[in-house]
């Protein structure tokens, strides 16, 4: 059973019953039941068979995680750089031999992922960047800085976009590769948030040598895999489906506490509840397109939405809780190993969600995307376009 | 389940309309119109009913109808929404017919079947004799009384401002009580009856201007009793929840075509040297329009759905999901509608000011639509009860 037609939704319950019934999760570890469920093919229905998954269709992953609810997981809040961005560019544009090593360790959880993207110099703009990567031999020599980079500290590997060709105008001149965070001269530095944490950080690099085989895609086509990397991180960030969202978590405390409501805040939130219900409709309306072989350009838009419904709602519960808002849970300068949107109390999400209109792509940059690429609006002139990326002055 | 998406046979209707609209609605027609005596296009309208069908869609087979679902006048609505038509659509076969469609549910009877069958025919066309502004929410036909006659006959009279489509119309349904009682009836009047009178109102939107009627003593025939004295599980209710349901797609397709139109404006226009559509300050505006319109969609197609599933005798999705998704729909799309149009205008500069050019047409549609079968906020109101987010006590 390899072809799409193959597999429908009882083929894919059985297999899930049998997998269930060959692998007891409470008679064994954890991590070996993990290993056990991505061998049987029922990480992610949609990838190849031997990778983790059937080539089933991707709506029937909501098949076998209904058949193993309550099972041990993989903790995607820890992971999820690995399995929204890595893992599909690996499937993408890795090797054999480099899906055959990544895919299990990162949907296992056993290797954490982030991602060595922007740069000081380099936020929106990143094409521009301009960490360095040199040839020698059969290796790489990486001289750089990253920054922005969440979950470093626990990362064992890296999706990172570097220069190889600074002759070239600048989105010619990228090379992709996985970086190993246990080399020599990679140092990472936390970066603490306006949130007290320090989630993301900063990554220097010191003439880190990477083998060749570490190098995703052609050499010079780093834009190209990155740009593959960034749709499906806006897809993950816009797409939190099933779980419980910033309108149930406003939702509870506006039920639960009549003392505080106000006329005005319940004109609001009525708003922002059709906001929320409209978006969800526009979510599912999105993936019976992709289901249906035929992805609209919708997904562009779902990561903009969704930031600015996380803004107002976490900005709205805060107002609400009237005195109770003037505080605020912890300030400790920790380092969290999950990130969680709805999380911790009402003063942390309403300055989490400020990212959400940053990371991943800033809202005025998707804006530009979706009147670009969708409406076909004409980019504005652009002063580094066609010159070599050494002679782009900065 | 129910789907988000088009079918194939949705998509052959959308495009059959769409065709007949190029020929026979271009902007420079409605302009001619609007100003004339006749402000709704009979012969459009003749030529939707009856070649594409159009007046007969909500209509069961058995009666000479297509016995489709909202989903199919949904995409109707988007298309003639697009085109500003002048039509009866909304008003006759959708809201009024579905108003008959749950007279003959509740009461079965020679009356409805035989008005149905001239309205799927197009050879009658009718208007519920509510106010526009009329919603799902609140009590209708308070201002018009009935005297029962022999039969099914009844003498009607009293004043109902607001009424669209009635211009046009050959049958008024009214909704009216019996005076001193708690008594309703659905009264179904011809136009040309004595005592008959329809005034004309110089309305805010041109294509599809208001009337006031005005009944003295005009004999008609009961289609449906009790009606009214609670409006939201009534008749009348239903259909203006229809109505609002359905609306919600002409909106969108209004949107899209002022979205369109924009776009196209501003890739051609040039000041300081570029188009003004390369600036972001103009880009960034309709991105976000483009958004909205998306989540609009998905609003409308889950309308329409569920009132098509919600159709007596399957109640797939429940009243209150019924209720919600209508109250959803209009919330959003009202807005969208609206939004798009003023951005319509404003980013066409002068040209869209002057009376020539069509985004005034959509502007005065999109505003008289937000008004339509309950303002937003009534909608959002509603919406309080419905999914538990209570007002303060």
């Amino acid at each position: 059973m390899t072809a799409d037609a193959t597999w429908n939704e009882a083929a894919v319950r059985e297999r899930a019953r049998a997998f269930l019934a060959a692998n007891d999760p409470a008679a064994m570890d954890r991590l070996d039941f993990l290993r056990a469920r991505f061998d049987a093919g029922l990480a992610w229905v949609h990838f190849p068979e031997g990778l983790g998954g059937l080539g089933a269709p991707r709506e029937l992953q909501a098949v076998v995680e209904s058949e193993l609810r309550g099972t041990p997981d993989n903790r995607p809040g820890r992971i999820g750089i690995g399995l929204g961005m890595a893992a599909p560019t690996i499937l993408a544009f890795g090797t054999d031999e480099q899906k055959r090593r990544f895919l299990r360790p990162l949907w296992t959880g056993e290797e954490v992922w982030c991602q060595l993207f922007s740069e000081p110099g380099a936020g929106s703009d990143l094409a521009s960047l301009a960490t360095r990567a040199v040839r020698d031999g059969d290796e790489w020599v990486v001289d750089g800085q990253k920054v922005w980079t969440s979950v470093a500290h626990t990362a064992r590997w890296a999706i990172m976009v570097a220069r190889t060709d600074p002759d070239v105008p600048k989105h010619r001149g990228l090379t992709y590769f996985v970086c190993d965070m246990r080399a020599p001269g990679v140092e990472v530095r936390p970066l603490r948030q306006i949130t007290g944490e320090a989630e993301f950080n900063e990554v220097f690099l010191t003439g880190v040598r990477l083998p060749d085989s570490l190098r995703l895609g052609a050499i010079g086509d780093g834009w190209r895999v990155a740009q593959a990397t960034l749709m499906n991180e806006r897809v993950a960030i816009g797409a939190a489906s099933g779980r419980r969202t910033m309108i149930d978590v406003v939702c509870e405390t506006w039920r639960s506490r009549p003392e505080l409501r106000t006329h005005d805040l319940h004109q609001r939130l009525l708003r922002l509840w059709v906001e929320a219900e409209v978006l969800r409709l526009t979510g599912a309306r999105l993936r019976e397109q992709l289901a249906a072989g035929r992805p609209g350009p919708e997904g562009s838009g779902m990561k903009l939405s969704f930031a600015r419904l996380h803004q107002e709602l976490s900005g709205l519960e805060v107002e609400l809780l009237g005195e109770e808002g003037l505080a605020y849970d912890d300030w400790t300068f920790r380092r969290p190993e999950t990130v969680d949107f709805v999380g911790r109390e009402a003063g942390y999400r309403y300055l989490r969600a400020k990212g959400n209109s940053i990371e991943g792509g800033t809202s005025e940059i998707l804006r530009n995307v979706i009147a670009e690429r969708v409406l076909g609006l004409p980019s504005e002139p652009r002063a580094d376009k066609d010159i070599p990326w050494k002679e782009v002055p900065r | 389940m129910t789907t988000l998406l088009y079918t194939e046979v949705e998509e052959e209707l959308r495009a059959a309309v769409r065709d007949l609209l190029a020929d026979a609605c271009p902007h420079s027609a409605v302009l001619a119109r609007i100003e004339s005596a006749a402000p709704y296009d009979g012969d459009l309208w003749k030529a939707l009913a009856r070649d594409i069908g159009a007046a007969g869609l909500l209509v069961p087979e058995e009666l000479g109808g297509a016995g489709a679902s909202a989903r199919e006048a949904a995409v109707v609505l988007e298309e003639l929404g697009r085109a500003v038509a002048p039509v009866p659509f909304l008003t006759s076969a959708v809201v009024a017919t579905r108003a008959l469609l749950a007279a003959r549910t509740a009461g079965p009877g020679e009356v409805v079947d035989d008005l149905l069958r001239r309205l799927a025919s197009g050879e009658a066309t009718a208007a519920l004799a509510v106010s526009l502004a009329a919603s799902p929410y609140r009590r209708v036909g308070a201002e018009v009384t009935y005297e029962p006659a022999d039969g099914d006959a009844a003498v009607v009279s009293g004043r109902v401002a607001g009424v669209a489509g009635a211009e046009i119309a050959d049958v008024l349904l009214v909704p009216a009580r019996l005076p001193e009682r708690d008594e309703s009836a659905l009264i179904a009047v011809e136009t040309g009856e004595r005592g008959v009178e329809i005034t004309p109102v110089t309305s805010l939107d041109l294509t599809r201007p208001v009337a006031m009627v005005s009944l003295g003593s005009a004999r008609g025939r009961i289609v449906a009793r009790g009606v009214g004295a609670d409006a939201g599980g009534s008749i009348v209710g239903e259909a203006l929840r229809f109505g609002a349901g359905l609306l919600a797609s002409e909106q969108l397709g209004l949107a899209e075509w002022c979205l369109a139109a924009t776009v196209a404006y501003v890739k051609e226009r040039r000041q300081f040297a570029r188009p003004v559509g390369s600036f972001q300050a103009v880009k960034h505006r309709l991105a976000d329009l483009w958004l909205e319109i998306g989540g609009a969609r998905a609003a409308a197609r889950n309308a329409a759905g569920a009132l098509a599933d919600g159709d007596p005798g399957t109640a797939v999705p429940g009243p209150v999901a019924v209720a919600v998704a209508v109250a959803v729909a209009q919330a959003h799309c009202a807005d969208v509608a609206v939004h798009a149009a003023e951005e319509c205008v404003q980013l066409h500069g002068g040209i869209g000011m002057t009376w020539e050019h069509p985004a005034h047409l959509y502007l005065k549609r999109a505003k008289a639509d937000q008004i339509a079968f309950g303002a937003p906020g009534e909608h959002r109101a509603a919406l309080a009860g419905l999914v538990d987010v209570p007002a303060p006590v």
